[in-house]
């Protein structure tokens, strides 16, 4: 009878936790709490069998992996675009792993530290072959399909106007109602995040006769969040990342981490995988943080490509989020 | 010569009506073609209803059964129907039904659920249909509100047990004060011994006792409730506990005690004025913040808290207008049998107000069920949810109709039941002179 011990729980006022640190409270619980979203294609769902699946997924399980040693030790909670800060700052969620937009505004006046980009998106337009239109500067008097409420809502609307266009909205509460209205050719384009586009092309019944524009409108940054004031977990987080985009330059992935382990000429993956130096014991993890969280799933590059990336249905193309040494933005710092 | 008028001599035997007027033709000359208006209305309408039965029956009778994916359902429709490739792709039920109707409760655990549904038409048996039963199954009914939670959450068979001994503590100490000083001071020392168990003794000694025999069953944990499982436990505990707190909040609203009369009415308008989302939002954000770090207040007891307060306000006003309706001269014929306040409640009041609120009752228990989806919006994965996450899946991307047409007809069955039901009752207490 789980709820009467927690209505007593709720009910006793058990001030117990404040001072101990985020990494201790997630150690003692034995399990990460990660806010993901209820469901976004190639990002986090769970699969019929009820296990959570995605590159936001991902991320929490890479966390867990580094701290506790074992990535299957995630509580998912799932989070709506409303829930999802105030999920954070009661402590109900320990990491924020959903498709969440960096902005200033959020970093500076929520409680709220940003410690990475895992995917930069931006705002792009969808359209039929057949309308013949090769660029958003040709979409002049379109109807556009528009999730109310959004920032891509305002994208949009300063994208014509500085461009002396004129465009008709259709506005739209979800994004599956604007793939209905959008195949049901209720509007010539329907614009929103490049990620949720390519997803949406590739499941429909053709995908060859829909095509993105190559206009990127907007900024779209998106990142795992911690709580603001705890330094130190957020450093877990945030290096955990950099460890994975890391591990994609030095070529360490999923199956050769063990062997890489083992032994390595490199002076960096010997330092990044424990086998020299204490940087885990810095961070008080285990030496093993890095191997553990690379196999977990993978890299960043083998994270990215078996989510959204090449294989999977959604297939995007790395563009922004390759690495630096191919003409990409991700780019971990060193670790030394 | 006379003309001799005819006189028949014999009657006629008697002719069956012509054709025309009776038997299928002559029903349908009254109801469907009683004029030209009407007969072209007819014959339009049923051309419009053939089609729309065409299409929908072209498009629900697929063998998409086993497909796994939606583009594996495309390449079916493809083969049999070249050209329009429309029809159901009902992979995505046999793929996910179950987690509709369960979310993430442990499959080799689906037993106890069922069960808790199972025993939940038993022990409404003896309510539902008290006329056919001995009320002393009442009782056993009223130890489901105990079994429920125990078989969904698991846990230690002594908690529930320390919960119903709660009851039979306070009621013993209601009935020994009550005969010693009076039925308000029988009534107080029976809350607070309650309460004190409850608070202070009830978490011990149910621990100690597990540590003498540790019987109980595999706790499941809140986060893994979902899908049709999740509406209706919540509907059911919130219709269970609104009605008879919305009755209590009712008679409260009539009190002649001045701060009684106040904190009803209070409690029913600010309850009242507030859209079931704010609460709802209350339940899963703001709570949070103001309990200490750390604690763990089950998010799905919050939800179903804020439920029943919510459609127990509302009930309150129900039964209120049950009350309203109800002359004057019953509450004075009452007293003047020498009823004290609750026998006039229990055996002349409520008897009639409770049947003059039922359409009005079983029309919030409904809503109220219907109501339970907007967990959606707060994250909980209830079937609406559910369909999201499902859609999040490459497989399943694009899939819309047979998800929602497949919880259209969950909500539905239990719906119609219960407004059937509600007529069935209407029926059987038809006292008055038709």
């Amino acid at each position: 009878m789980k709820w009467t011990m927690a209505l007593a729980a709720g009910l006793a006022v058990t001030a117990t936790s404040g001072i101990a640190g985020k990494l201790d409270e997630v150690r003692e619980r034995g399990e990460l709490k990660c806010g993901v979203s209820t469901g976004v294609v190639g990002f986090s769902a769970p699969d019929a069998n009820g296990v959570w699946q995605g590159f936001d997924v991902g991320m929490c399980r890479a966390v867990a992996a580094a701290t506790l040693g074992d990535p299957m030790a995630v509580e998912f909670v799932p989070v709506t675009s409303k829930t999802r800060f105030t999920a954070l700052e009661s402590g109900e969620i320990d990491m924020l792993s959903r498709t969440t937009t960096w902005t200033y505004s959020r970093d500076s006046d929520l409680n709220v530290e940003f410690v990475g980009v895992n995917f930069y998106d931006g705002q792009g337009f969808i359209v039929k072959k057949a309308l013949g239109v090769g660029s958003a500067l040709e979409l002049d008097g379109a109807t556009i399909c528009i999730k109310t409420g959004t920032t891509s809502e305002l994208n949009l609307s300063d994208y014509f106007r500085s461009n002396g266009m004129s465009y008709d909205p259709v506005p739209v509460e979800t994004d599956s109602e604007a793939h209905q209205q959008f195949l049901a050719n209720a509007c010539d384009s329907f614009s929103t995040d490049g990620s949720k586009l390519a997803a949406f092309r590739a499941t429909t019944e053709t995908p060859s006769d829909y095509i993105l524009l190559p206009e990127v409108i907007s900024k779209e940054p998106l990142g795992p969040a911690v709580l603001h004031g705890d330094q130190h977990w957020g450093d877990i987080v945030r290096w955990t990342f950099n460890a994975l985009v890391a591990a994609e330059e030095l070529g360490i992935t999923a199956d050769n981490v063990a062997e890489m382990a083992q032994g390595s000429d490199n002076p960096e993956v010997r330092r990044l995988l424990g086998t020299e130096g204490n940087l885990g014991e810095m961070n008080d993890l285990s030496a093993t943080w890095a191997v553990d969280a690379i196999s977990a799933g993978g890299n960043y590059g083998e994270l990215f490509a078996n989510t959204i990336g090449e294989n999977s249905q959604i297939g995007i193309e790395r563009n922004l989020n390759a690495q630096w040494k191919d003409g990409g933005l991700q780019y971990a710092p060193p670790f030394r | 010569m006379a003309e001799r008028a005819f006189v028949r001599t014999e009657i006629l035997p008697e002719e069956s009506p012509p054709i025309s007027e009776v038997g299928i033709w002559g029903w349908m000359r009254v109801h469907l073609f009683s004029g030209p208006v009407n007969g072209t209305l007819t014959v339009v309408t049923a051309l419009a209803l053939g089609v729309g039965a065409v299409f929908l029956a072209s498009w629900i009778l697929v063998p998409t059964w086993q497909a796994d994916s939606l583009s594996a359902c495309r390449e079916i429709l493809r083969e049999i129907r070249p050209g329009h490739a429309s029809g159901a792709c009902w992979g995505v039920i046999r793929d996910r039904g179950i987690q509709l109707l369960f979310g993430f409760y442990p499959p080799e655990l689906y037993w106890r659920p069922i069960l808790a549904l199972g025993l939940l038409a038993l022990a409404l048996a003896p309510v539902l249909f008290w006329e056919y039963m001995p009320s002393r199954l009442l009782w056993g009914s009223a130890l489901y509100p105990f079994v429920m939670p125990w078989l969904l959450w698991g846990g230690s068979t002594w908690l529930p047990l320390g919960a119903l001994a709660g009851f039979v503590i306070g009621a013993s100490a209601y009935r020994v004060v009550s005969r010693a000083s009076g039925s308000l001071f029988g009534l107080i020392a029976g809350a607070l011994a309650a309460l004190l168990w409850w608070g202070l003794l009830m978490t011990p000694v149910a621990a100690a006792l597990a540590g003498l025999a540790d019987i109980g069953l595999e706790p499941v944990r809140s986060r893994n409730f979902g899908g049709f499982m999740l509406s209706l436990t919540i509907g059911v505990v919130a219709i269970g506990f609104s009605l008879p707190v919305g009755i209590v909040l009712a008679l409260g609203r009539q009190s002649d005690l001045i701060l009684v009369k106040s904190l009803c009415i209070g409690f029913i308008e600010f309850i009242r004025g507030v859209p079931l989302i704010t609460l709802l939002f209350v339940a899963s954000t703001l709570l949070n913040i103001f309990m200490p770090p750390g604690t763990d207040f089950d998010i799905i007891l919050r939800v179903m808290i804020m439920a029943t307060l919510f459609a127990s306000a509302y009930m309150a006003e129900v039964m209120r207008g049950g009350l309203a309706a109800l002359p004057r001269g019953q509450y004075e014929g009452a007293a003047s049998l020498g009823l004290d306040y609750w026998q006039a409640q229990r055996l002349v009041i409520m008897p009639q107000a409770l049947k003059i609120s039922i359409p009005g009752i079983v029309n919030r228990f409904i809503a109220l069920f219907k109501d339970t989806t907007l967990v959606s919006i707060i994250g909980l994965l209830d079937p609406l949810g559910l369909t999201v996450s499902i859609r999040a899946n490459q497989e399943w991307n694009g899939i819309v109709w047979e998800l929602y047409g497949f919880i259209a007809l969950l909500f539905f069955t239990v719906c119609f039941g219960m407004s059937k039901y509600s007529m069935y009752l209407e029926r059987k207490l038809r006292t008055d002179h038709q």
